[in-house]
C-alpha cells in the first residue's frame, strides 16, 4: 500500500479541492443549522458546534493540502512555468497539475472563510 | 493503442474535379431543408440562429415592459398603469429576463459557436437542440401571452409563498411555474449537449490544455445547470402540488413553511446569476486576445476563475434570505462565501487587463463593449461584496439599492459582454460586419443611458424607496432620482434599438467580410465567407490554443480536405468523436439530419403542461400519450442505429468504428448526465424531508407513518430488479437473447411490483395529504419514486422490443448499458427513498 496516491489520468482531480470546500461548507451549515433547531434535546452547547466546525476545518484543510500536494507534483513540483501550451502530454499534465494547485489555494482561503463566523459567533440567535 | 498522427500531411493527389466532388457530397448532407420543411432543420447553424433570435425577441418584450414600469414611476402618484398591472408587468419584466433572454442566450450562442471552435460539424445531439429550442419557444409564447389577457404571473419573479400560495395569485402563479418547469427541460438539454460537446467532440489533438477558454466556461456553465435547476424543479413540484391539490408544502398551519421555497428557489437563483454571468464573460475571453493580438495572459488563471466561481456561487444562496430570521451563525457561512467569490471573479478581471495591457490594442466595437461591460460589471461586484454583508444588507434588503445592484451586475456582466459577442461573431453568421458607426452610437447611448438609469436607484435605495411598489408620494425627496431614472431608461433603450438595427436592417448589397475579419487565432474563424452548411471542409488536427496564429496554411489545408473526413460518400452526417484529455480520435459518429419529430414531440410535451394548468385533465392525459409517442419513435428510429459497415476511413489512415456503446458513447454519457440532474431534483426533496424534520418538535405531528414493512418491501422489489438488469446486461453480453428477454420480463414485473408496494404503505395506513405537510412529503417521494419505475418499464419494453426485433444484440448494445446505468441511479433513488420514509420516522421515535 502506498501512502501517497499514484498520479492518475483524469480530468476530475481537477476539481478535488473544490469538492473538498463544497463538503466543508454543507457540513458547516448543516451542522449549524441542525443544532440551533435542536438544541433544547441536545446535550452540549454551542462550544460543540465551534468545536465541530474545528475538527472539520481542519480535516478539509488537511484534504486540500494533501490535493495541492498531489497537484504541485502533477505540475513537475514547479519545473517549468506556465502557459503549458505545448502539444505533449507533459505539457498537459502540467497545466492540469498547475490549475488544479491555483484551486487548491483558492478552496484553502474559501475554508478559511467559511470556518471564521465560528471565531465570532457564540450563539445561535435565534 | 493511440493513434499516431502523420507528421506532415501527405501529398495530394486528388484532382480539382474529385475535391469538388467530395465537397459536393458534404454540401448536400449537411444542406438545410427547403420551403416549409426548413423547420425541420436540427443543425446547430439553424437552431443556434432561431435560438438567439427568439431570446433577443423576449428581451425586447421585457424592455418594453421595464419602460412601462420606469414610466409609471417618473412623477410621484402616478396612475398611467393600475397596481395590478404594474405587479404583472414588473414580474414578467424579471422572469422573462431571467428564464426566457439571459439562460436561453447562453444555450443559444453556445450552440452557433461551440461545434465551430472545436472544429466540430455538429454537436452530438443536433434533434436534442431543435428539441430544446422548441420547448423553449412554445413555452416562452405561453408565459409571455397570459400579459395580453390580464393572466401574467403578478408575485415578483421569485413567486414567495404564501402570496403566490393565495387565491389572489390567480392563475398566473400556474403559468409561471408549468410554464417555466416546461422550458427548464430545455436548460437540462442544452447542458447535455454541451458537456458532451465540449468533452467529446473536440478535433483530434486538441488536447485538454488547448482548448479555447470558452470551452472551459460551458463546460462549468453547463455542469452548474445540472446542480442548479433541479432544486428549482423540486421546488416547483411541490409549489404545484400545493396550488393544484392543496398539499400545504408552503402552509405554516399544516406543518409546513414558506422558507423551504426560498430555499430551494435560491439554491437554483443565486448559481443562476453566474450561470448567465460566466457565459457572457467567456465571449470576453475569446474578444480580448483577439483585439490584443496576442494570446491571453493567465490561462489556467482563467480555469481557476471559471471553476473557482462555479463552485462557490453554490455557497452563496442565504445571502438572499438574511433577513428571514436564520441563526446568524448560518449567515456568517453565506456571507464568507459571498465575498470569497469575489477572488475568482476579480481574477477573470485582471487577467483581461493584463492581456490588454500586453498587447498592442485594436480599437473596435466590440472592445468598446467589452470595456463598458467591465467598467459596470465593476461597480455591480463592488455594492456585491457591500450586500455580502448581513449587517448592511438588513438595510438595503428589498430597496431600490437590490434593483440597482443587480442591473449593474446583469447589464455589466451579461448584455454588454453579449452585444460585444454579437457584433464580433456576427460575420460567423450573417456574413457580413455589423456596421461600425451603428455601433458607437448604441453604445455610447447604451452606456450613458445605463448609468443615468440606474445610479441614481443607488440613491432612491438608501433614501428607502423599497421595490416594487408601483407609485410613490410626493415630498419624501424620491421625484428628481425617479424623474432621472425614467430618462436613462429611455436613453438606453434607445441605445438598444439602434443595435437592433444594427443587426436586422438589409445588408444585401453591402460586400462580404474578409475570412477571419478580426485576424482571430481560433477555429470558428475557418469559417468561409458566405458560410457553409457542412460547419467545417475537413477536421484538422490541432497542435495548440491559437491554430490560426499559429500554422499559417492550415485554413488552406482544411479547404482542400486534406484533414479527416473530407467526405460524406455514404450520404450520412458525419463528426469525430475523440477521447476526455487528449482528444484521441475513437469513434465517427453518425448524427441525425431533419425532422419533424423534435418539433412534434415538444409540441405535445408543451400541451401537457399548458393543459394542466387550465386542469383539464384528459387533454393532459391526451398531450402526454402523443409526447410519449413521439419520443419512443424519436428514439427507435434516431438512436442507436445499426451502421451498414462497421468501421471507416475517416483519412490519414485512420479508421474508426461508427458503432460504440457503454462509456465510450456519447449516449452514455447523455444518460450519466441527465441523472445527474435528476439525482439532484430528488436530492432536493430529501432536503425537503429533512428541513421539516428541523423546523418541527415532533415532525410527523402525531400522523401514523407508511409504517416499515411496506417500504421495505418495495425496497427489495426494487433491488431485485436492479440486479435482475445487471444480470441481463451479462446474458447479452454473452450472446444468450432469450436470457436477457427472460431477465427483462422479470425485471420488469419486479419494477412493477416495487413501485406498487411503495405507493401501498402510505395507502393503506391512510395518510391524507392535504391534512399536514408530513403525509404530503412521504408520498412526494414515494410517487417520485413510483414514477422513475415507470420511466423503467418503459425503457426495458424498449429493450425487450429492440431484443425481439434485432436492434439489440450482443454486438450492437447500446440501449442495454444505457437502461442499467438509469437503473443504478433508479436504485439508489429506491434505497434512500425507502429508507427514510420506512425507518426514519422509528430512529427519530426512539431517539428523541
Amino acid at each position: 500500500m502506498r501512502l501517497i496516491p499514484r498520479e492518475v489520468e483524469s480530468l476530475w482531480t481537477l476539481f478535488t479541492a473544490p469538492v473538498i470546500w463544497a463538503g466543508h461548507f454543507l457540513a458547516a451549515y448543516i451542522g449549524a443549522a441542525v443544532f440551533c433547531a435542536k438544541q433544547d434535546l441536545l446535550p452540549f452547547g454551542f462550544g460543540g458546534v465551534r468545536a465541530y466546525i474545528a475538527a472539520i476545518t481542519l480535516l478539509a484543510l488537511a484534504g486540500i493540502v494533501l490535493a495541492g500536494f498531489l497537484a504541485w507534483r502533477q505540475w513537475g513540483f514547479g519545473a517549468e512555468d506556465p502557459p503549458h501550451q505545448g502539444w505533449s502530454r507533459e505539457d498537459r499534465r502540467r497545466f492540469q497539475g498547475f490549475a488544479t494547485l491555483l484551486l487548491c489555494a483558492l478552496s484553502l482561503v474559501a475554508v478559511v472563510f467559511t470556518a471564521m463566523p465560528a471565531i465570532f459567533i457564540a450563539e445561535c440567535n435565534p | 493503442m493511440t493513434y499516431a498522427y502523420p507528421e506532415t500531411l501527405p501529398p495530394d493527389t486528388r484532382t480539382d474535379a474529385e475535391r469538388e466532388a467530395e465537397a459536393d457530397g458534404l454540401r448536400k448532407v449537411w444542406e438545410a431543408p427547403k420551403g416549409l420543411r426548413y423547420w425541420t432543420a436540427v443543425n446547430n447553424t439553424e437552431v443556434g440562429v432561431w435560438y438567439t433570435a427568439a431570446a433577443f425577441i423576449f428581451m425586447l418584450f421585457a424592455g418594453v415592459l421595464a419602460l412601462i414600469v420606469r414610466t409609471q414611476l417618473s412623477v410621484p402618484g402616478n396612475d398611467l398603469v393600475s397596481a395590478e398591472f404594474f405587479n404583472q408587468a414588473f414580474t414578467l419584466h424579471g422572469t422573462v429576463m431571467m428564464f426566457l433572454f439571459a439562460v436561453p442566450i447562453f444555450e443559444a450562442v453556445a450552440i452557433i459557436i461551440l461545434p465551430q471552435m472545436l472544429g466540430a460539424r455538429d454537436l452530438p445531439f443536433p434533434r436534442l437542440s431543435a428539441f430544446g429550442f422548441w420547448c423553449f419557444i412554445i413555452g416562452g409564447v405561453f408565459v409571455c401571452g397570459s400579459i395580453f389577457f390580464n393572466a401574467a404571473p403578478d408575485a415578483g419573479w421569485f413567486m414567495y409563498p404564501p402570496l403566490a400560495t393565495s387565491e389572489e395569485a390567480g392563475i398566473g402563479a400556474d403559468i409561471w411555474l408549468l410554464g417555466l418547469s416546461f422550458i427548464e427541460v430545455a436548460s437540462i438539454a442544452a447542458a447535455v449537449e454541451l458537456i458532451i460537446g465540449v468533452l467529446k467532440c473536440r478535433p483530434p489533438g486538441m488536447h485538454i490544455n488547448l482548448m479555447p477558454l470558452y470551452a472551459w466556461y460551458v463546460l462549468i456553465v453547463a455542469g452548474m445547470i445540472l446542480f442548479a435547476f433541479p432544486p428549482l424543479i423540486a421546488g416547483d413540484i411541490l409549489f404545484e402540488l400545493e396550488r393544484m391539490f392543496d398539499w400545504p408544502f408552503f402552509d405554516a398551519a399544516r406543518g409546513g413553511d414558506p422558507l423551504l421555497w426560498q430555499h430551494l428557489f435560491w439554491i437554483f437563483g443565486h448559481p443562476e446569476v453566474y450561470i448567465v454571468f460566466l457565459p457572457a464573460i467567456a465571449l470576453l475571453a475569446m474578444i480580448v486576445p483577439t483585439f490584443a493580438q496576442r494570446p491571453i495572459v493567465g490561462y489556467s488563471w482563467i480555469v481557476l476563475a471559471a471553476v473557482g466561481t462555479g463552485f462557490l456561487s453554490f455557497g452563496l444562496w442565504v445571502h438572499h434570505m438574511f433577513t428571514t430570521g436564520l441563526p446568524s451563525i448560518s449567515l456568517g457561512f453565506f456571507s464568507a462565501a459571498s465575498e470569497a467569490v469575489a477572488i475568482p471573479t476579480g481574477v477573470q478581471i485582471f487577467v483581461f487587463i493584463a492581456t490588454l495591457l500586453a498587447g498592442r490594442i485594436v480599437f473596435s466595437v466590440p472592445m468598446l463593449f467589452a470595456a463598458g461591460a467591465l467598467a459596470i460589471f465593476v461597480i455591480g461586484g463592488l455594492t456585491g461584496v457591500m450586500v455580502a454583508l448581513a449587517p448592511f444588507d438588513w438595510q438595503a434588503h428589498d430597496s431600490y439599492f437590490v434593483v440597482a445592484h443587480l442591473h449593474y451586475v446583469l447589464i455589466g456582466g451579461v448584455l454588454f459582454p453579449i452585444v460585444a459577442g454579437i457584433y464580433y461573431f456576427f460575420p460567423l453568421v450573417g456574413n457580413r460586419r455589423l456596421s461600425d458607426r451603428l455601433g458607437k452610437v448604441g453604445f455610447w447611448l447604451m452606456f450613458v443611458g445605463f448609468n443615468v438609469g440606474f445610479f441614481p436607484m443607488h440613491f432612491a435605495g438608501l433614501r428607502g424607496m423599497p421595490r416594487r411598489v408601483f407609485t410613490y408620494p410626493d415630498e419624501i425627496g424620491l421625484n428628481m432620482l425617479n424623474l432621472v431614472s425614467t430618462i436613462g431608461a429611455f436613453i438606453f433603450a434607445a441605445g438598444v434599438l439602434v443595435i437592433v438595427w444594427a443587426v436586422v436592417r438589409p445588408k444585401g448589397r453591402e460586400p462580404y467580410a474578409a475570412r477571419n475579419p478580426w485576424n482571430a487565432g481560433t477555429l470558428e474563424w475557418v469559417a468561409e465567407m458566405p458560410g457553409e452548411s457542412w460547419g467545417i471542409r475537413s477536421i484538422p488536427i490541432i497542435k495548440s490554443r491559437y491554430p490560426l496564429w499559429d500554422d499559417p496554411n492550415l485554413i488552406a489545408d482544411i479547404d482542400a480536405g486534406r484533414y479527416y473526413l473530407a467526405d460524406a460518400s455514404e450520404g450520412h452526417r458525419e463528426t469525430i468523436v475523440t477521447s476526455v484529455l487528449s482528444a484521441q480520435p475513437l469513434q465517427c459518429l453518425r448524427v441525425s439530419g431533419p425532422s419533424f419529430v423534435p418539433m412534434f414531440s415538444a409540441a405535445a410535451l408543451g400541451a401537457v403542461f399548458i393543459f394542466l394548468t387550465y386542469h383539464w385533465w384528459w387533454p393532459t392525459l391526451v398531450a402526454g400519450v402523443l409526447a410519449l409517442v413521439g419520443i419512443l419513435y424519436w428514439l427507435w428510429t434516431a438512436t442507436a442505429v445499426i451502421p451498414d459497415k462497421a468501421q471507416k476511413d475517416v483519412g490519414l489512415g485512420l479508421t474508426l468504428p461508427i458503432y460504440v456503446s457503454g462509456p465510450k458513447s456519447v449516449g452514455w454519457w447523455a444518460m450519466f448526465i441527465t441523472m445527474t440532474g435528476d439525482g439532484t431534483a430528488f436530492g432536493s426533496l430529501v432536503f425537503g424531508y429533512f428541513f421539516y424534520w428541523t423546523i418541527h418538535d415532533d415532525f410527523t405531528a402525531g400522523v401514523g407513518g407508511p409504517g416499515a414493512a411496506w417500504p421495505m418491501a418495495a425496497l427489495a422489489f426494487f433491488l431485485a430488479a436492479w440486479i435482475a438488469m445487471l444480470v441481463a446486461r451479462r446474458a447479452n453480453a454473452a450472446g444468450r437473447p432469450g436470457a436477457l428477454r427472460g431477465l427483462l420480463v422479470l425485471s420488469l414485473t419486479l419494477t412493477l411490483a416495487g413501485s406498487a408496494a411503495g405507493l401501498t404503505g402510505p395507502w393503506l395506513h391512510g395518510m391524507d395529504p392535504t391534512t399536514h405537510v408530513y403525509p404530503a412529503i412521504v408520498w412526494v417521494l414515494v410517487i417520485w419514486t413510483a414514477c422513475h419505475g415507470a420511466v423503467a418499464v418503459i425503457m426495458q419494453g424498449f429493450c425487450l422490443a429492440g431484443s425481439l426485433s434485432g436492434r439489440l444484440t450482443r454486438q450492437h448494445d447500446i440501449d442495454i448499458h444505457n437502461v442499467v446505468l438509469y437503473w443504478h441511479f433508479l436504485a439508489v433513488t429506491a434505497l434512500v427513498t425507502f429508507l427514510v420514509v420506512g425507518l426514519f420516522p422509528l430512529a427519530q421515535r426512539s431517539g428523541g
